[in-house]
């Protein structure tokens, strides 16, 4: 799970980083340069391949080891006080990526998909971003889609270290720090254009 | 203080059990758990009742029987401590105690509050250990070894075995339990002979015994009475990769 | 009275043990194969004797009634363990670890047996290490010592405050080693009941399977004890709850000699008896007499506060009494000064059975050497308490922290009040100096023999016995008897005598069920203790042990009218486990008085109120007393006295002097 989860991390900072480009609010020249970029670049486009493999390997290892845990405790407790050790999001970790998952197959619909297979037509990605984000419901879907990315990473990054075994007095305060700082920066950046696009900040 | 148990009865493996409750009447703050405990189990012998099974020896925090699952939690409210070292001054009159047995499928009930934790015991036996038989050693001051390393391996060497990682994890997952092992040992000179096949043995058979995998909550390290620390997790961890990378 | 034949190798002392081990007969590794080895018991001796047998190649099997063998008491152990490695260059050898145990052991052991041990204690440790016990060490990655318990030299190991714990973890790792290997068959949550003895050898045991309540017989050429203390005679001590006597009087009764059974230790440094719930004692490590000050208030039922009581009106009654040794003379004269000073009526807390160890002086004087050391000037007296405050956590932190839980109160704040508790019992089966005890074939190790402390065991000795018989003794002594059972087959367990000896134990469970009566086991032995703990503890006499001897017949008379077993036999049932076990401490009980009652002197941990010096120190009796009283089973209630004399050829008995 670490390794993949780690994984998906690198893929968040590329993702985030191209959209982010829709902040320089130039009517998306920026931001449609790189899409462009993205959508021909070999190396990308393999990736996007691996980044598929990625996250299904990081949900069928989330199901297994699930499954497995399941098991390791057959006779369930009547009172168990889990609030008193551990943070809630750790505790849930499955379900966040189960809201994840779902909130990825309506993002999937919206951009993939359209760029991928059926076409955009003649508008571009952002012109899709537009008009997929000027509907309410997408936008707080998409908001509380990133609550949820933001909780799974602020359990997961940290997490993902500790299973890697990197664990260094020195450095894994920092490592926490960074993956906390991580957890909240990145869904926020991304929560943050479906609000500014619905409500016209950017043009 | 006046208290009511809610205590887990069940009188063998195979038969099913259910939380059945006793009040219990005049508990000195002073007492410990375990204390209030045999109050209630003399008050059942009179009434021709069969009392209470539940794990205990040395009372004083050390051997690592005792291990109840209080109010949702192993050894209780307090951090720190076993059940034997939990005193009742950390209760309120009046309050209701839920008592359950460790719950795990490597640790099946035997009666009442007894579980079976031979599962430990076998982990051991597949390489907790150093292969040193008796009359082998060199002089004890041969291999200095780094205070800093001795300590380490000494704080992961303080678990007592008392299971309360695993009932407490939400995966029953023994990884505190075996690393707290690997650690140990994969710290000083003399264990790092075996620490591959080490590694690789206690963790097959960790995965063999049915503990399920650690998701890194880390609600083991903040109910371990003996405060054994995560970072033998991750060490675990290491020694595990590196194990299976290099062999 | 007959004499008993401790079978001590002629030669030299220094040369008895190598000139024994060069010796001693052997038994071909093809035949150690065949040979099935007993251990009863998984503490530091049995674990260390049954992994090392396993390791030689013996066939063995190793019992113990907790869920695993690491849970064993040894594990309790605080201090430290003895050896005389001389790492500090302080003066320390063989000869004076010998000479030490001898003396402190109030010349009542075998000088042979403690010479030996002071031999192999220097391998305990290397191989302790080796196996990878973390014990302190120093920055340049040497091990650290530290002084303990009445000793002038620093010989003790340790690890914090837990060393039997990683001693004990230590030996049950070659243990599982062993297990794991398929050389030990572990028989966990199982209780010895009975011996069962073949033309007069000893050849297996009936074990209960604590689980099923199933009785077991199991077959061996020969059966180590290796069971622990019998300190839960007096119910309020510092051993486990499970803690009992009953496979070493099974074997008793079977023939074993018991020694010196009035030899119990009170241990100076435990947490008084806070109520009638209390269930067991709570040992403080003896380390803390170190810097802590023992003091009573000079004043009789002083009801101030103990910061309240100025310097002048504190009577540290240790350093007036023993001003050479202060707070550090040996357990038994500190326990019995408390003793005193509470029956005087200086006693203090609620109870006023406490008497204070104050770390005050400590903390200010570590307090000022840190402020040295810092280089800080003009340090106020709240800095100077707070550095020392960090010195004293640093070395003593888990012990105070304990001792918060338990009371409710802050050491760091008040000082600790503190009682004497049974810890410890030195008298047990007799044994030679094989190890066996006088039925063939039957061998008791660590604190279940007799032993080498004598009336008194120094601190951080029961470590290195009990690691010292199983690691470096058992294995080279049970080949001088196994040498000749290389011819006898594995008797099968559908012999007679397995067969009577099972009816046995069956009949007396019967009976135990059978009673019926009205109260529990507990309510027996809580009476049982005070018995002893009044008549037969820190101080007895002839009076008093006459009472006892009467009243624990009554009470084991009304035990088997009035016991309430509740539940059945077939199933998990831990009062049925008590009751046969304090049946037999009703038994053992009566015995340590008859002891008490025959040795008339004070020595060590016996102290006879009739046989003091002017000033209250024990007074020895050489010429009457020099011998070990092995006790002859014959019949209930009814014991024979036979004597082994002790001759000491090397150390000469002297009064002990700690002024």
């Amino acid at each position: 799970m670490g390794i993949t989860g780690l994984f998906l991390v690198t893929f968040l900072i590329v993702h985030c980083g191209i959209n982010a480009c829709i902040f320089f609010n130039d009517g998306g020249v920026t931001f449609n340069a790189a899409a462009e970029f993205m959508a021909t670049n070999l190396f990308i486009r393999i990736m996007e391949y691996v980044l598929f493999i990625g996250i299904v390997v990081h949900i069928v290892q989330a199901l297994v080891l699930t499954l497995h845990n399941n098991k390791a405790r057959p006779v369930k407790y009547a009172m168990n006080n889990g609030a008193a050790n551990s943070k809630w999001y750790s505790r849930w970790m499955g379900l966040l990526g189960t809201l994840i998952l779902m909130f990825l197959i309506i993002h999937l619909d919206h951009f993939w998909l359209k760029t991928r297979f059926t076409g955009l037509d003649q508008h571009t990605l952002f012109d899709q971003m537009k008009s997929s984000f000027s509907h309410l419901w997408v936008v707080l879907i998409y908001c509380a889609g990133m609550v949820s990315l933001s909780y799974h990473l602020m359990h997961g990054v940290q997490a993902a270290f500790q299973t890697l075994g990197w664990n260094h007095k020195k450095y894994t305060p920092f490592v926490k720090k960074a993956g906390f700082v991580f957890s909240i920066v990145v869904p926020f950046i991304f929560a943050l254009m479906p609000i500014f696009m619905y409500a016209g900040w950017i043009k | 203080m006046n208290l009511t148990l809610k205590v887990w009865r069940q009188n063998s493996a195979k038969e099913a059990g259910n939380l059945v409750s006793y009040p219990v009447k005049d508990i000195s703050e002073d007492m410990s758990f375990l204390e209030m405990f045999d109050v209630l189990n003399e008050q059942l012998i009179t009434k021709g009742e069969v009392p209470i099974a539940f794990d205990h020896d040395c009372r004083e925090g050390i051997c690592g029987m005792c291990s109840m699952f209080i109010n949702g939690r192993p050894h209780g409210p307090k951090q720190g401590v076993t059940t034997c070292q939990l005193h009742m001054r950390s209760f309120k009159d009046g309050d209701t105690i839920v008592v359950e047995p460790w719950r795990a499928k490597a640790f099946p009930v035997v009666k009442d509050l007894v579980v079976d934790r031979s599962a430990f015991d076998r982990i051991i036996a597949s390489g907790g250990f150093i292969s040193v038989n008796a009359g082998n050693a060199q002089d004890a001051n041969n291999i200095p070894i780094p205070k800093p390393d001795a300590d380490k391996a000494f704080d992961a060497a303080a678990c007592i075995g008392c299971g309360a990682c695993v009932a407490t994890c939400k995966n029953s997952s023994a990884m505190l339990f075996v690393s707290a092992k690997v650690s140990q040992l994969a710290l000083l000179p003399q264990g790092k002979i075996e620490a591959t096949m080490r590694v690789k043995e206690m963790v097959a058979q960790m995965d063999k015994e049915g503990f399920g995998n650690c998701s890194n909550t880390g609600a083991c390290e903040i109910e371990c009475p003996k405060g054994i620390s995560l970072e033998n997790i991750a060490r675990m961890n290491r020694e595990f990769y590196s194990a299976n990378i290099t062999e | 009275m007959s004499k008993v034949d401790s079978k001590i190798p002629a030669g030299s002392l220094a040369e008895k043990w190598t000139q024994y081990r060069s010796s001693v007969p052997l038994v071909n590794p093809a035949n150690k194969r065949s040979i099935e080895i007993i251990v009863v018991g998984s503490g530091l001796a049995g674990a260390s004797a049954a992994s090392t047998l396993a390791e030689l190649g013996y066939k063995v099997k190793c019992f113990c009634f907790q869920d695993s063998p690491r849970r064993a008491h040894s594990i309790a152990a605080q201090g430290g363990i003895n050896a005389a490695k001389n790492y500090q260059n302080d003066g320390d050898s063989v000869y004076r670890l010998f000479y030490d145990t001898v003396k402190g052991g109030d010349y009542r052991s075998r000088e042979a047996n403690v010479y030996r041990l002071a031999e192999v204690s220097a391998n305990i440790i290397d191989q302790c290490v080796a196996q990878g016990v973390p014990l302190a060490r120093e920055y340049g990655g040497l091990l650290s010592n530290r002084s303990f318990g009445g000793t002038q030299v620093q010989r003790t190991f340790y690890a914090a405050g837990q060393t039997g714990q990683q001693l004990l973890l230590g030996a049950y790792s070659s243990l599982e080693r062993q297990i794991g290997l398929g050389n030990v068959e572990m028989c966990a949550r199982h209780e010895m009941l009975e011996v069962v003895l073949i033309d007069g050898k000893a050849r297996g045991i009936i074990a209960r399977d604590l689980i099923s309540g199933k009785l077991e017989r199991h077959f061996g050429h020969a059966v180590l004890i290796c069971s622990g203390g019998y300190g839960n005679v007096f119910y309020l001590s510092t051993n486990a709850m499970g803690s009992n006597a009953t496979a070493a009087w099974k074997a008793h009764k079977k023939g074993a000699y018991f020694g010196n059974p009035c030899f119990t230790q009170i241990h100076p440094t435990c947490i008084p008896v806070s109520g009638d719930h209390q269930s067991k004692l709570t040992l403080m490590s003896e380390s803390l007499r170190n810097d802590g000050r023992i003091w009573v208030p000079k004043q009789k039922d002083d009801k101030r506060k103990a910061f309240d009581i100025p310097e002048e009106e504190r009577d540290y009654y240790l350093e007036r009494r023993y001003p050479a040794f202060g707070n550090l003379v040996p357990r038994d004269v500190a326990s019995r000064a408390a003793k005193e000073r509470c029956d005087a009526g200086f006693g203090v807390g609620t109870s006023k059975m406490a008497v204070y160890l104050d770390f005050a002086a400590a903390i200010e004087r570590y307090g000022k050497q840190q402020i040295l050391k810092l280089g800080i000037d003009n340090a106020s007296a709240e800095e100077i308490r707070k550095h020392g405050m960090d010195v004293v956590k640093e070395k003593y932190g888990n012990l105070f922290d304990m001792y918060k839980q338990i009371t409710g109160e802050d050491p760091y704040q008040l000082p600790m009040r503190i009682y004497p508790a049974v810890h410890y019992t030195m008298g047990g089966l007799w044994v030679d100096y094989n190890l066996m005890t006088t039925v063939p074939g039957m061998y008791a190790l660590g604190e279940a023999n007799f032993s080498d402390h004598g009336a008194n065991r120094l601190g951080a000795s029961a470590l290195m016995q009990g690691l010292a018989d199983g690691y470096f003794i058992i294995p080279y002594t049970i080949g001088s008897y196994l040498s000749n059972e290389i011819r006898t087959k594995a008797i099968p367990t559908s012999h007679p005598a397995f067969e009577e000896a099972e009816k046995n134990v069956q009949a007396t469970i019967d009976r135990l069920f059978a009673i019926k009566g009205t109260h529990s086991v507990d309510h027996f032995h809580k009476k049982l203790g005070k018995i002893m703990w009044d008549k037969c503890g820190m101080a007895r006499n002839e009076k008093g042990l006459k009472e006892a001897i009467e009243e624990i017949r009554a009470l084991r008379e009304e035990f088997w009218k009035d016991v309430r077993v509740t539940g059945t036999p077939n199933e998990l049932n831990p009062e049925l486990e008590k009751a046969g076990r304090v049946s037999d401490f009703l038994e053992l009980g009566e015995l340590m008085c008859m002891d008490a009652l025959q040795r008339k002197e004070s020595c060590g941990g016996h102290f006879r109120e009739e046989y003091q010096t002017e000033d209250g120190e024990a007074k020895r009796d050489d010429d009457g007393f020099s011998f070990v009283a092995a006790w002859e089973y014959k019949g209930q209630g009814s014991f024979e006295l036979h004597k082994e004399e002790l001759n000491f050829d090397v150390v000469h008995p002297s009064q002990r002097s700690y002024k």
